[in-house]
């Protein structure tokens, strides 16, 4: 992968000329090595180096783009086995499969479905993001129609399923504009299959018996200047894709195998007829190296626990997962209502706002910013102390929103009370629970009078 | 140019557990290779799921929990019978959630026969976990020590500040601990030595990691997993090489979106099967980050997360 300053400045003029801002050229490549500056600000590297500098720094996980505009999803980019060694970054894509055997209502309620299967959550819209169309009579004319009607309906991406390059051709003539991804170059198709990738742009998956198989078709495609591919490895039983998966993203990172460096397909429609089953074999690809996981069917009940699943394992571990501050209304409060305060940590809200909610009492959570720190670390920290949680209070226009003047804090933070009151004036500070998981049997004895 | 399949070379290895009454040993544990890669290790003992039995009637749950346990809620003897008759339970779990001070805060003599009453019951490894209330459990769980000697219990959450209570009443008593800290594999490591150094064998104590339900902060839990067992595995930490259990029905099947009904949130599908997936992708996820032991609740989410364990085991 990324090339050691002496190995880049082998690759440099060597002449010290000094135009790139720094002294020296070893000190330039040092600098490249270590990602702060552009190659572009030499203005004497030579095109060969160029290109043997672009090759290292390509990403060993090729970045695959799939359709246009503001749904385009991209797939890949991925830098490790374990998302707690940095982060994963892009994904994994949602596709639900119809095909040209379905009827047209199994068709519609798919489609609607995609439509109105959106859920809202910590400011990020979860949804679907692929139609995976699908050719089993072999009829091009059938397949068309239903690429069509499909393009017609959604904005998101397209798969197109067939293996046959004349069935194909006529549903890229009705959605090569939108980018789909051509499913499935195989030892058999693969030439024009490749034609049919390169006439329109698109990027085209490689489905082999096993990886040495789509090592050699990978191989035999970049090499013909495809390199949007993305990996089918033929695996339909759950341990074989598991492996396989496992053995793709090493092979393409602690080995650099080129020929595996690209994004996967996994088809859990292919693996079970249980539709429940199914689902949760698409939230193993989740977490488990799936670029793409395509499903017969998305119900409310599969989509959003799978889609949770999805934010959840693609979430960034190196930002501090923090909740916005201000004042949050759960169950409808009035002036009346309990005011409790917390930190910003993601965690702490979650679980917080969740107890309250289970309470069924209704009240104001008001969320200091703590820089995502929970509030024992904040406290400590400095950063949920007397005057900042004050001072925060007021700031968020609760002291204006209720009749009563208390205010719960964490029991954990029992020792900011007396400096809390101070800050407040008349107010009460009340001291909760330590655990979350009291706050409902707290709430619930809570009397404003 | 046949691709060679990169295999990563493993130091350490999860110790083997023996749980159960001795006419009826489960064992867990003894991976040598992270969760089910099994083309560079072992795995000689499956992970195993735990049913949830409560010890009162719960109040507040989701309809779809409650469907296949109406009969039993009341007795938690029979509810644990059921488990394993119906179901197959491999293992029961006793959420002594009523001894909670601030729930119904019953005492340690109801809970000590409550637990008496279950074990008797089954043949299975019985879990027996407090209210999570440092006081509570260390008066709880010390007592059921005492008076079910020989049952071999897995007793938690034995936290840091009821550790040394509590694990010198499972030396005393013979049980098994699950040594519990909050989401921090440095805690998790530091509580191990802990229970170490004051005599707790080794084969004596599970790691619970603190897990949390899906939407909810799993990934926190799932990467203090995964990071625990490439210590363990990797990196020679001997304090950690120790079997996870997780104890993850009760926070899954807590959130609203387990709640509510078709007519509340129609975006969200069938409840009960909504339940079922968001309990068994909780389940399977932690699996793949190193889970030895599930404690589960709804027996759909259990034969679909027991399914998954044997096709990822190959069998």
């Amino acid at each position: 992968m990324a090339l050691t300053g002496i190995q880049i400045y082998k690759l440099l003029p060597k002449t010290n000329c000094g135009e790139c801002g720094v002294p020296t050229c070893l000190a330039f490549a040092m600098s490249l090595a270590a990602a702060k500056a552009e190659l572009a600000a030499c203005p004497y590297v030579s095109e060969e180096a160029k290109a043997e500098l672009a090759d290292a720094s390509a990403p060993p996980i090729r970045v695959v783009e799939i359709g246009t505009g503001e749904r385009k999803l991209k797939i890949g980019g991925e830098t490790v086995l374990f998302r707690h060694e940095k982060t994963f970054i892009n994904p994994t894509g949602i596709a639900v499969l119809v095909t040209d055997e379905m009827s047209d209502e199994d068709v519609a309620g798919r489609l609607e479905r995609f439509k109105t299967l959106e859920y809202e959550r910590v400011g990020l819209t979860l949804r679907a993001d692929l139609f995976a169309v699908k050719s089993l009579s072999g009829d091009a004319g059938k397949f068309e129609a239903l690429v069509t009607k499909v393009k017609s309906q959604t904005d998101g991406g397209i798969i197109l399923m067939t293996e046959d390059p004349g069935v194909m051709e006529a549903g890229l003539k009705a959605c090569a504009d939108r980018k789909p991804l051509i499913f499935a170059a195989t030892k058999e198709n693969a030439e024009p299959m490749a034609a049919l990738a390169k006439e329109h742009g698109c990027p085209l998956a490689v489905k082999g018996d096993g990886l040495d198989e789509v090592s050699e078709l990978t191989t035999k495609l970049t090499e013909g200047g495809l390199n949007d591919l993305v990996i089918d490895s033929g695996a339909r039983t759950i341990r074989k894709a598991f492996e396989d998966q496992v053995f793709i993203r090493r092979g393409a990172l602690l080995k650099k195998y080129k020929p595996l460096g690209f994004p996967t397909i996994a088809l859990p429609c292919e693996m079970t007829d249980d539709f429940m089953q199914e689902t949760l074999i698409a939230s193993m690809f989740v977490a488990k190296y799936g670029g793409i996981v395509v499903l017969s069917d998305i119900q409310g009940h599969s989509l959003f626990p799978l889609l949770l699943a999805r934010m959840n394992v693609y979430t960034d571990p190196q930002r501090p997962m923090a909740t916005s501050p201000g004042i949050y209304e759960i169950g409808g409060p009035n002036e009346d209502s309990p005011v409790l305060v917390t930190s910003n940590f993601s965690l702490t809200y979650f679980i917080v706002s969740g107890e309250i909610e289970a309470s069924r009492v209704p009240a104001w959570l008001i969320i200091v910013d703590t820089e995502g720190l929970s509030v024992l670390t904040a406290w400590a920290a400095g950063k949920f102390v007397g005057d900042v949680v004050g001072i925060s209070l007021k700031k968020s226009g609760i002291l204006d929103k209720v009749r009563h003047k208390k205010v719960v804090i964490p029991g954990y933070a029992a020792a900011i009370s007396g400096d809390l009151e101070e800050e407040l004036g008349d107010w009460e500070v009340l001291v909760g629970p330590r655990e979350s998981a009291h706050i409902p049997a707290y709430l619930k004895e809570w009397k404003v009078g | 140019m046949a691709f060679e399949i990169p295999k990563i070379l493993y130091n350490g290895a999860i110790k083997e557990n023996p749980l159960g009454k001795e006419s009826n040993r489960i064992t867990v544990g003894g991976e040598t290779c992270y969760p089910f890669h099994l083309f560079e290790g072992n795995m000689p003992h499956p992970p195993k799921i735990a049913m949830e039995v409560y010890d009162a009637t719960p109040e507040d749950w989701a309809q779809a929990a409650l469907d296949p346990f109406t009969d039993v809620v009341h007795d938690p003897a029979a509810w644990a019978q059921k488990c394993v008759a119906s179901y197959g339970a491999e293992m029961i779990a006793l959420q002594l959630a009523s001894t909670d001070p601030n729930a119904q805060n019953t005492t340690a003599e109801q809970a000590v026969e409550t637990t008496k009453k279950v074990a008797a019951a089954i043949e299975v490894p019985l879990i027996v976990w407090g209210c999570c209330n440092v006081e509570k459990d260390t008066e709880v769980l010390k007592r059921i020590a005492e008076e079910c000697t020989g049952e071999n219990l897995i007793l938690g959450p034995v936290e840091e500040d009821t550790h040394k209570a509590l694990g010198a009443a499972a030396i005393a008593y013979q049980h098994t601990i699950a040594a519990s800290t909050p989401i921090d594999i440095n805690l998790a490591k530091q509580l191990n030595i802990l229970l170490g150094n004051l005599g707790v064998p080794d084969e004596r104590i599970l790691v619970d990691p603190t897990v949390t339900g899906l939407g909810y902060g799993l990934e926190y839990c799932y990467s203090v997993m995964e990071r625990d067992r490439m210590a363990a595995l990797t990196q020679e930490d001997e304090r950690l090489q120790f079997p996870i259990v997780c104890n993850l029905a009760k926070d899954v099947w807590k959130v609203k979106e387990a709640k509510l009904s078709d007519e509340d949130a129609p975006l969200l599908g069938d409840p009960t099967k909504r339940g079922v997936l968001l309990e068994a992708m909780t389940a399977l996820l932690f699996l793949l980050a190193g889970g030895d032991i599930l404690i589960m609740r709804h027996p759909d989410a259990i034969q679909l997360v027991r399914g998954f364990i044997n096709d990822l085991m190959g069998s």
